[in-house]
């Protein structure tokens, strides 16, 4: 059995799914004209066909019992967990569960901050990212991220800061290149459209979804095998999340994708995976459940997870 | 329409909410106000008068005494009409120069170790002693390289030695604001870069020094117009010196040197003059320098800023 056929077999399964648990697609703008509409299939095309370009396809990414501290504060206990390659997996539970910490900590990006340590292991391509000899820069250039709040380089030009990956790493390439890393990434990210009569101007001046997708547009110009997002939708309208969350199921197809969200029809939406992290009276992070986001979100195993995606939960 | 429409208002009945302006609260929160504002507006127009002022009366005290010679030429025997501050400009141009090629690298390296490296007791420590060295008096930096460097070290009266003391004066200033205006640059951007695969450095360099350019300037061309104007620390080092000097191991002409003799060492009118004059030239310097690194900054900078 080919990978896209099995990927389309569960494409259907959890678009019947998700029926029953929200209304589907229904955030797409229902009084869209003809000319608009025509405009979003061609945009779709072009992301779909700057996808396919690209060379190889994501890896997978295994974490096995990642333990993550700040300071003397254990923040998540023991969570092992496997990133499929080419599908989304989605980390839900109630704020301070730890899932953006356990995220973080997938691209060594938790040890950034003041007194953050982690132990364990996580795997991409068999190598463990903390073992020895291993260096973090590296590894961010595979694991990409896209974080909370948009988060363009101000002092950069759209342009400058869709090649900013490539310039901060000292990659050099010919003008004529560089353009075509430029609008090959914008139209990856469906932004391309939008922004290509105005380049030089600043990153800043975008809205906030466009400045969410120059970022995605950023972090796929370096070509990760592994992208992180960080609640990538929870600073925007409903449109623009319709526009990332379209784009992150297009993403995937050559791209492992984590989601951290606080939104749980988001995440039936958009993963192929769920997880349910909660952090108990100890106050660490757990797994509690981790299945296919079909399973999780109509037949779960854990109470807590039950409670918890139907709103029982305090 | 259905449904109960509120009642429309009776005429002459009270509302129920309390709108109005002529409220008592209302009223006194507005005199309040008016008051504070017009405080506010009062202290400011005093700190730009006064500024005004001291401008002013050097502008109008010291303007007869430029001239082409006044820039050009050295001073003349005591009492003596004509001549100039040439040697005093050219000696601190050096001498400033001189501290800010030794001050500016070691303030801003000390200040962005301290913002984007400095945890534990180390940093804890440097940032002590800066914060203690930018409430030392200039005339006890001065008194120090007298001691190591004019007493000892060199053995007479020397530029070097103006230019150490001022150099520490501009040490902790820089430190301080360059650590200050990196703090503001929002953790998300450091984030966005490191996420990228981008080394630490390269981050810092690239990404958190832009951002934060205008406001390290600031802080580097206030520290260079205070030095400027420092005069107690160079009566202890440098001394002065009526001719044009290049030597940096000897004493050497400096302007506020300049300003301090001819105002408080000679009873000629013609000397005051000068004094004003001397002071109206150290203003144009530091203003125009500080205008042609804010100039440089922005045309170096982004076109498109927000």
């Amino acid at each position: 059995m080919s990978t896209s056929e099995r990927r389309g077999r569960e494409t259907a399964t959890i678009e019947t799914a998700q029926t029953g648990i929200a209304d589907g697609r229904g955030m797409a703008p229902a009084s869209a004209s003809p000319a608009e509409m025509a405009q979003a299939a061609q945009e779709k095309a072009q992301v779909r066909e700057v996808i396919e370009q690209k060379a190889g396809g994501g890896v997978s990414l295994v974490a096995e019992g990642v333990n993550a501290w700040y300071g003397s504060t254990h923040a998540i206990k023991d969570v092992s967990m496997t990133f499929r390659a080419n599908e989304v997996t989605a980390l839900i539970g109630p704020s301070g569960c730890g899932k953006s910490t356990f995220l973080r900590c997938l691209n060594r990006m938790h040890e950034v901050l003041a007194g953050a340590r982690v132990e364990g292991k996580i795997l991409i391509d068999g190598q463990d990212i903390y073992g020895k000899g291993v260096d973090s820069v590296r590894v961010r250039r595979h694991i990409g991220m896209v974080f909370q709040k948009p988060n363009p380089f101000p002092m950069m030009s759209i342009y400058d800061n869709v090649i900013a990956g490539l310039k901060l790493n000292g990659i050099r390439k010919r003008k004529s290149e560089m353009d075509e890393t430029v609008e090959h990434s914008l139209r990856g990210a469906a932004l391309w459209n939008e922004v290509k009569d105005k380049l030089k101007e600043s990153g800043a001046s975008l809205s906030g979804g466009q400045q969410q997708r120059l970022c995605i547009a950023r972090t796929i110009a370096v070509e990760p095998e592994v992208v992180l997002m960080d609640e990538p939708c929870s600073a925007l309208d409903p449109i623009s999340t319709y526009k990332i969350e379209e784009l992150i199921g297009e993403l995937k197809q050559k791209y492992t994708i984590a989601i951290v969200t606080h939104n749980m029809q988001q995440a039936s939406r958009v993963a192929d995976w769920t997880s349910f992290m909660l952090a108990g009276d100890a106050g660490y992070g757990q797994l509690v459940e981790y299945g296919r986001t079909e399973q999780i979100f109509t037949q779960p195993q854990d109470k807590r997870t039950e409670d918890y995606i139907t709103g029982r939960f305090g | 329409m259905q449904g109960q429409m509120t009642a429309p208002s009776i005429p002459g009945a009270r509302p129920r909410l309390s709108l109005e302006a002529s409220d008592g609260q209302a009223r006194r929160r507005k005199i309040v106000n008016g008051i504070m504002t017009t405080l506010i507006g009062a202290a400011a127009l005093l700190g730009v008068s006064i500024l005004g002022i001291i401008l002013g009366y050097i502008i109008v005290k010291g303007a007869p005494a430029l001239n082409l010679d006044f820039f050009t030429k050295a001073p003349p025997a005591l009492g003596e009409a004509g001549g100039g501050v040439a040697p005093a400009i050219r000696g601190s141009l050096l001498i400033v120069g001189l501290a800010s090629l030794v001050g500016i690298p070691v303030g801003l390296g000390a200040g962005i170790y301290l913002a984007e490296f400095g945890r534990g007791r180390f940093a804890d420590t440097v940032r002590f002693i800066a914060d203690l060295m930018t409430g030392l008096p200039s005339i006890a930096i001065g008194a120090v390289a007298w001691a190591l460097l004019v007493k000892r070290g060199i053995g007479t009266y020397n530029a070097i030695a103006g230019s150490v003391a001022l150099a520490i004066i501009m040490i902790p200033i820089i430190t301080r604001t360059t650590e200050e205006i990196l703090k503001l640059v929002p953790n998300n951007l450091r984030e966005a870069s490191l996420a990228l695969g981008t080394p630490r450095w390269k981050t810092i360099v690239s990404v958190v020094l832009p951002v934060a350019r205008s406001g390290i300037l600031t802080g580097v061309i206030l520290s260079v117009a205070r030095v400027s104007g420092e005069t107690a620390p160079l009566l202890l080092t440098v001394l002065g010196n009526s001719f044009a000097s290049n030597n940096l191991r000897g004493p050497m002409a400096a302007l506020p040197l300049e300003i301090y003799q001819y105002a408080t060492k000679s009873p000629f009118a013609d000397s005051f003059t000068k004094a004003w004059g001397a002071s109206l030239v150290l203003i144009i310097i530091i203003g125009l320098l500080s205008l042609s690194v804010r100039l440089a900054a922005r045309l170096g900078g982004p076109q498109a800023r927000r």
